[in-house]
């Protein structure tokens, strides 16, 4: 505690190094913060799918519709426990650009197929008993300002209304929330038998089967029987597990995962080295000074720990700063983003991986420098001086 | 004044390897420094002068023979056990004052303080003990960047003093400074010398700063010589 001062002091000797030293640290784990919290919010449809639930889509495109009939037939098969079906509304709240994502689910085998959906039995009971009304996820009704009991238009940029129109009218009967901080809830649920009723087009199709199965174990089995069952159809299926459906979803854009480690890597080799550099510059300058207080009696060990403090406050420093940035400019982000990218949340895991990655920051810039402060000969020293 | 022998040095051999080559600094050097000395040690370069410095101020290792102080052989302690000895035991003052640059006076005479177990409190205590001592109470806390040279080389002498060691190693304290600095300098080792018994060994090259000395020895070639046996 004694030496703190001392590396306080040597850490904020020249101010310029200090600033553009703690910057380029500051960057990089700005850009950490940012990109791994994008990832996250990527990932986690992957991460929140359940083990047993599988996704049943058109082998052509996932765009494609399913004949109803494809729900019952799934269910007889071996190894199903549950099946449940859901249609893409191609919702939007007052304007095109405010697009909310909406399903037509069957609201009963819909809710049994994902039980981290959580909801006020009351409203619950509400929503089944009525079928013009619309169940809420919570993030979307807060930052919508919705609440039970309203009643709001939505429109579709793909159906019309049999009425005419695009826009239908629903009540809100219930919020659902979430059993995970991480579980979405950004979407809106409504009766598929009223869809289908209400629309002026589209027949009696689904978009997709969603079901779970006895057990993880019997994915694979009951993948393959499903799409052996309709193959050679007209609408031949594509069965996947749920997180390899979200994956394949994501990955649409590109390898995400590389795109990721290349930008992090290349971040933080580049700062590695920036880092590195000016802690043995400022060591080396030092040179006469280590040379003197290990005259005066400090022990090589001492000197050594002090270097590394001092690399390791400076990776503290800009780190801290980079996340405390990154973190403002993801709270400000995500209210613009919810709607896409509802889980944009710089969370513990990253905060604990970013901390370890200043500290290996601190200890890596700092080894070299500290190894030759231990070494260094005080009469060498002198001489050089 | 006691007359025990603070250091002995007995046949001490110190040599450098450099390349396939081998230099002999000294090869059998005899020497006794008694507690409240105050020794000049003269020589042209070459002679030895700093070698000497660094083997009684712990900073180096002889090749053969025996370092005594106070008693107790340090020739054969480790890197680390010597560095507890210096803290202990000697205060160093160089040419250049080796002041830390971003440290103020009082902080640069607290390093030495660094070493032992006191608070910081009483740490401050002895630093004001030690600034007051060479004069200069008032520049405290001013940056080594703002100081003369003299006044720098007196906060180095405080900070050599403030930890209370029985000996102080003085490596051409005035070599960088005006006479009359030098000698103000040199009134000060005096005071340390016969007001506060330390035993002062201070290398010179100025047969003035000498003078201040209780007594002088000459180095040449490794040996100690009389005077007149020095090359002109």
């Amino acid at each position: 505690m004694k030496d703190l001062y001392l590396v306080y002091k040597n850490l904020t000797r020249k101010k310029m190094r200090l600033f553009l030293t703690t910057f380029a640290i500051f960057i990089a784990f700005l850009i950490f913060g940012a990109i791994m919290t994008l990832r996250g919010a990527l990932n986690s449809g992957v991460e929140m799918s359940a083990d047993n639930r599988l996704v049943v889509v058109h082998k052509t495109n996932f765009t494609n519709p399913l004949p109803y009939s494809y729900v019952n037939k799934t269910q007889t098969i071996e190894g199903v426990k549950q099946v449940t079906h859901a249609n893409w509304f191609g919702g939007y709240y007052q304007q095109p650009a405010n697009q909310v994502v909406t399903f037509a689910v069957e609201p009963e085998s819909y809710l049994a197929v994902y039980p981290e959906l959580v909801i006020d039995p009351d409203q619950r009971q509400a929503w089944l008993n009525n079928q013009a009304s619309i169940l809420v996820g919570e993030r979307i009704a807060l930052a919508n300002g919705w609440k039970v009991g309203d009643r709001i238009p939505l429109s579709s940029n793909i159906f019309s209304h049999k009425d005419g129109g695009q826009t239908w009218e629903f009540v809100i009967e219930g919020i659902f929330r979430g059993t995970e901080e991480k579980t979405d809830t950004s979407y809106l649920l409504f009766h598929y038998k009223y869809f289908k009723e209400t629309q002026s087009w589209g027949g009696d199709s689904i978009g997709w089967l969603i079901l779970t199965t006895v057990d993880a174990s019997m994915n694979e089995s009951v993948a393959k029987a499903i799409d052996s069952n309709f193959a050679n159809s007209n609408a031949e299926t594509d069965t996947s597990t749920e997180q390899a459906f979200n994956k394949a979803f994501i990955e649409q854009i590109g390898n995400i995962g590389l795109i990721i480690f290349g930008v992090v890597f290349m971040a933080f080799f580049t700062i590695l080295i920036v880092v590195g550099n000016t802690m043995v510059l400022a060591i080396r300058e030092r040179t006469g000074e280590i040379a003197v207080l290990k005259t005066l009696g400090f022990a090589s060990i001492r000197i050594f720990k002090m270097v590394i403090i001092e690399s390791c406050l400076l990776a503290f420093l800009g780190g801290l700063l980079g996340l405390g940035a990154a973190y403002l400019l993801i709270q400000g982000a995500s209210e613009h983003l919810a709607r896409f990218l509802p889980n944009l949340v710089l969370d513990q895991n990253i905060i604990m991986q970013a901390l370890g990655y200043m500290l290996l920051l601190g200890l890596i810039t700092g080894i070299a420098p500290a190894i030759s402060a231990l070494r260094l000969n005080i009469i060498t020293a002198f001489s050089r001086d | 004044m006691s007359s025990q022998n603070l250091f002995e040095l007995k046949q001490v051999a110190k040599r450098f390897t450099k390349g396939k080559e081998t230099i002999s600094i000294f090869h059998d050097l005899n020497m006794q420094i008694k507690e409240g000395d105050f020794l000049a040690i003269m020589g042209p370069s070459g002679s030895g002068k700093t070698t000497l410095l660094n083997l009684l101020g712990g900073v180096d290792q002889p090749t053969e023979g025996q370092i005594t102080f106070d008693g107790q052989r340090i020739d054969n302690l480790s890197e680390s056990q010597l560095a507890k000895w210096r803290a202990n035991n000697i205060g160093f003052i160089f040419q250049f004052y080796n002041l830390m640059p971003m440290l103020n006076a009082a902080r640069n005479v607290e390093l030495p303080l660094l070493l032992t177990n006191l608070s910081r409190s009483e740490r401050q205590k002895q630093v004001k003990v030690a600034l007051e001592l060479v004069g200069l109470s008032d520049r405290a806390s001013h940056m080594p960047s703002e100081m003369s040279g003299g006044q720098q080389q007196r906060v180095a002498i405080a900070r050599a003093v403030v930890s209370d060691p029985k000996f102080l190693l003085c490596d051409e304290p005035t070599g960088d400074l005006d006479r009359q600095t030098a000698d103000e300098i040199l009134q000060t080792l005096q005071l340390l010398n016969e007001k506060f018994g330390k035993t002062i060994v201070m290398v010179t090259h100025d047969p003035s700063a000498a003078k201040f000395a209780k007594q002088t020895v000459h180095l040449n070639k490794g040996e100690f010589v009389k005077a007149e046996e020095l090359p002109a």
